[in-house]
């Protein structure tokens, strides 16, 4: 779902939205059936040179399968996968240029960091003499020099991350798949180590596809996400894209914390509706709604929490404001969350920040309140 | 820290003690100046001279060692193999039927075991000797290595043969250069044990044997047929000897390792 | 193509020298004995194309498996080895139970010691430690000898070529692999559970009796097979230590093998202590698959 202004231009990475640019990867009708269990079903995919590419689902939806694929480790059963406009079928994982980094790292327990990196080039065509200038180099750029001669089980977790992905990068693939690859490091580890990966992938030039079920860390780290469910994908797109415009209830309830209000659409002019989501209340009016939505039909509406303002007067400048009584709050320190229940019953969830001191807040449990929110702030969903 | 309670305490006694104590009088009494081995007359080690001038002993012995490194040598290669085959190998024709025939001869009754055999060799026309007893030991002790070595296949974490591949490794390569040393400590108990197996086997050997090719079990067992002899309470002890330093040493070294594997895992944290 | 290579090694040795023997011995018990070599008759003549085999077949007969039940030496042998098989299994496990549960409750740093002291005699020489009781159970031997001095007895007692030395040669030597998978079930078995037992009321018995004992039954059934099976057809211990007295089909297999050299009787023996050792043999397997698929 390509903006319509954005052309493509130099400055930003953003090849996806050029129609000349040749795809690294295609995946083309891929269909992959284990028994009578669909685990990818018909699935059509570009992924372009250079790109950080994430695959986010939850277990289960098939995209540990698109990676296995990639890597060889699977054939598809229908459909072709191409990388670099060769078709991978029947092509052997040594034999493709195409490195992995597997979740559980799956370091050589026998082998030292210096011999588990060099462990690919040994078995390129790579001279033996320059070797040790690779595998000095790869030591270098994951700061891990002083620890070359230790075996895996003596360097801690974070270590052997990035051994794992040393290793893998030793010999310079032109795609790397990373499985699930910060999923053992603790919060505040992984945070440092996806601005590491970030780093590391500008640096390199290399095509990255990391599969992952943590939506911060997809947001984080890519260039495009793709959101995969049951086997499909749901949508692909840049994170800011995903998260201010899903294209399903699906996707808008997976990525992030959102309120979900079902109602009947009315067309009001160009690109604008209203939603009655219920009786004797306003409706809620929509503006710059991308999409054609036919008249009454039943559509939900998607605003995030903190797109929603609480007041304790009716706000003035917002295109929508419903009245509703707090049934409870969750003070998360710089946040606090309020569920306010809307006379329907609907319950909406809106985020404000705690600019001042908690004890200076106007309103409480119980009190009847203001939501306001713009005409712009939300999406309409049909599916 | 737990303590025993005295229950606990007292059924390792007594339980330890059943265990050990036939092999101690054994040992203590190959040290008996008698003929007579249940009266004590005065320590010696005149025994053990009798023992080393025995020809047919030592023959019988050699036999016994060679079959036995033989056969445990062939069984590691056919049972490490079988064992791959059945964790790695997926799915192929007659798979339940080769997993039985691995299982099977763990339990079978020696005797089964050895009459079919004999009656193998001699339906091909396959005369009776050492060869005969190699090829019977290869087979039962593979079915023990593949058990030992199967075990440890299956807690190997599989991802390290997919990332030999992914690094450029051929199939063959991989099992070479990352399964074989991983699973290596299991492959070289699998040959422990099916040396032991070979050099205390006597009913398939019984069966197997030729006349030429006497193995030392046969040759203690028609000696303490007909009654105990302290000839063989020497025999029996330096085996003892053997087999409990042997595996004294294998399990404090394998203790040293674990231990050095948990202090440097602990450093890291 | 290596992978079938690799298959078909083991499978193909296996297939020859251990599927095959079957067949042979079953189709020498449904032969008859001679005086020839080999010593039993007919032979298949394939030279004689499908005529020599039908002749072959035809000659084939279950005469061998009637001569079994008209003697009743035979099916004395099978019953009393089942029973020995059943009782000592029982016994086995009555004396493993304490060793691997005192094992298993004993502090951490013993307890790789301890297992190596199980695991001791399990290497040594089967045949030595069965003739290590022929000099204690002896009429002289020293089991008496001490009785006597302590005037338990006046005179001393017949064990030795009776089934009593059979029964205790039998727990000396398979206790081993009794005790292993006791011990490896009881040895997970998580402390706060029993606490738990005896929080809600158990007393140390009954927490024993309602939570131990039922957790540890994988490794009591796996125990058990592995004593009952072998021993069924266990041929050793009966000739050192039972005497003529003892009974078992290992032995009657062996003596008409090797003394009577009728090998037809001697497949059609085996072929039957198979048949009967075939259910537990195949629910053993089960047992062992089902647990690793529980720990796998």
């Amino acid at each position: 779902m390509a903006e319509p202004n954005s052309k493509p231009n130099t400055t930003v990475f953003a090849p996806w939205t050029d129609p000349d640019a040749v795809p690294l990867i295609r995946f083309r009708n891929v269909t992959k059936r284990f028994g009578d269990f669909t685990a990818i079903d018909d699935l059509t995919l570009d992924i372009y040179e250079r790109e950080f590419f994430a695959l986010l689902g939850p277990s289960g939806c098939g995209k540990t399968t698109m990676m296995r694929m990639l890597a060889g480790f699977e054939n598809p059963t229908e459909g072709r996968i191409e990388i670099g406009g060769q078709d991978m079928a029947n092509v052997p994982p040594n034999l493709r240029a195409v490195n992995m980094m597997f979740q559980s790292y799956a370091l050589f327990p026998h082998l030292s960091v210096y011999d588990n990196i060099a462990f690919g080039l040994k078995r390129s065509d790579m001279p033996k003499e320059q070797i040790p200038d690779r595998v000095n180099e790869m030591l270098r750029l994951t700061r891990l020099e002083r620890f070359a001669k230790r075996k895996p089980h003596q360097i801690s977790g974070g270590q052997r991350q990035r051994v794992a992905l040393a290793r893998s990068l030793a010999k310079a693939p032109k795609l790397l798949l990373l499985d699930e690859p910060l999923g053992a490091l603790d919060k505040k580890l992984r945070e440092e180590t996806q601005f590491e990966l970030m780093d590391i992938q500008e640096k390199t030039g290399t095509t990255f596809v990391i599969v992952t079920h943590d939506q911060e860390e997809a947001m984080t780290v890519a260039s495009r996400v793709a959101v995969m469910d049951a086997g499909v994908i749901k949508q692909v797109d840049t994170p800011p894209a995903i998260y201010e415009t899903p294209n399903s209830v699906y996707v808008a309830d997976f990525i992030g914390d959102v309120n979900l209000i079902e109602g009947t659409a009315a067309k009001t002019g160009e690109h604008a509706y209203e939603i009655t989501y219920a009786e004797g209340v306003d409706p809620i009016k929509v503006t710059e709604c991308e999409h054609e939505i036919a008249e009454g039909a039943k559509v939900t509406f998607a605003i995030r929490p903190e797109k929603i303002v609480v007041t304790q007067d009716p706000p003035e400048d917002r295109a929508n404001a419903m009245q509703g009584k707090i049934i409870d709050i969750g003070y998360l320190g710089n946040l606090s969350t309020y569920h306010v229940e809307l006379p329907g019953g609907q319950m909406v969830k809106a985020t404000m920040t705690n600019a001042s001191r908690i004890s200076r807040r106007d309103y409480t449990w119980e009190d009847t309140v203001w939501l306001g929110f713009r005409s712009s702030a939300g999406v309409v969903l049909s599916e | 820290m737990r303590r025993l309670s005295w229950f606990n305490a007292t059924s390792l006694t007594i339980g330890f003690a059943f265990l050990y104590m036939p092999m101690i009088i054994l040992v203590v009494y190959s040290f008996n100046e008698s003929k007579l081995v249940t009266v004590w007359a005065g320590f010696s080690t005149k025994w053990y001279g009798e023992l080393f001038r025995n020809e047919a002993f030592l023959d019988a012995a050699w036999v016994t060692l060679r079959v036995a490194v033989f056969s445990s040598t062939l069984a590691t290669i056919l049972g490490t193999a079988a064992a791959y085959v059945l964790v790695r190998g997926g799915k192929f024709f007659g798979k339940t039927l080769f997993s039985g025939m691995i299982y099977a001869p763990l339990v079978m009754p020696d005797v089964i075991l050895g009459l079919s055999l004999l009656l193998l060799f001699i339906a091909v026309g396959l005369d009776r000797g050492m060869l005969t007893i190699i090829l019977a030991h290869t087979t039962f002790a593979m079915c023990y290595v593949a058990v030992v070595v199967s075990s440890r296949l299956v807690s190997f974490d599989r991802s390290l043969e997919e990332a030999a591949l992914d690094l450029g490794c051929t199939p063959w390569d991989a099992f070479r250069s990352v399964t074989l040393p991983i699973i290596a400590p299991a492959v070289v108990s699998g040959w422990l044990l099916g040396f032991t197996l070979s050099l205390d086997d006597l009913v398939i050997a019984s069966f197997t044997s030729g006349p030429s090719s006497t193995t030392l079990p046969i040759k203690i067992f028609s000696a303490v047929r007909l009654g105990v002899s302290p000839e063989i309470n020497a025999l029996s002890s330096i085996l003892i000897g053997f087999v409990t330093i042997g595996v004294i040493t294998f399990s404090i070294s394998t203790k040293r390792a674990v231990v050095r594997r948990k202090r440097e895992e602990n450093a890291v944290m | 193509m290596r992978r079938a290579a690799l298959i078909l090694l083991p499978y193909s040795w296996l297939i020859a020298l251990f599927l095959v023997p079957f067949l042979i011995v079953i189709k020498i018990s449904l032969s008859d004995i001679a005086l020839a070599i080999p010593p039993y008759t007919p032979n298949l003549d394939l030279s004689q194309g499908w005529a020599g085999i039908k002749d072959f077949l035809s000659q084939l007969d279950l005469d061998n498996f009637k001569f079994l039940t008209t003697d009743d030496l035979y099916w004395k042998a099978y019953l009393s080895s089942l029973r020995i098989a059943l009782l000592s299994t029982f016994l086995t496990l009555c004396v493993a139970y304490p060793l691997a549960y005192g094992m298993a409750r004993a502090p951490d740093e013993w307890r790789p010691t301890l297992m190596m002291l199980v695991i001791l005699p399990f290497w040594s020489s089967f045949l030595i430690r069965v003739y290590s009781w022929k000099a204690i159970l002896a009429n002289e031997g020293l089991l008496n000898q001490f009785l006597m001095l302590i005037r338990v007895i006046d005179e001393p007692l017949t064990i030795l070529n009776t089934p009593t030395a059979v029964y205790i040669g039998i727990v000396y030597t398979y206790l081993p692999f009794m005790v292993l998978p006791l011990y490896s079930a009881l040895e997970k078995l998580d402390g706060s559970l029993l606490e738990a037992a005896e929080d809600l009321g158990c007393t140390r018995f009954q927490a024993f009796w309602l939570v131990t004992f039922p957790l540890s039954r994988n490794g009591i059934i796996a125990g058990c097979f592995l004593v009952f099976i072998p021993v069924m057809g266990e041929f050793v211990i009966p000739a050192l230590l039972g005497g003529s007295q003892t009974l078992m089909i290992g032995k009657v297999l062996w003596e008409e093998f090797f003394s009577n050299r009728d090998w037809p009787v001697a497949s059609a023996v085996a072929v039957i202590l198979l048949a009967i050792l075939v259910i537990p043999i195949v629910l053993f397997q089960r047992n062992e698959e089902k647990q690793r698929e529980a720990e796998g």
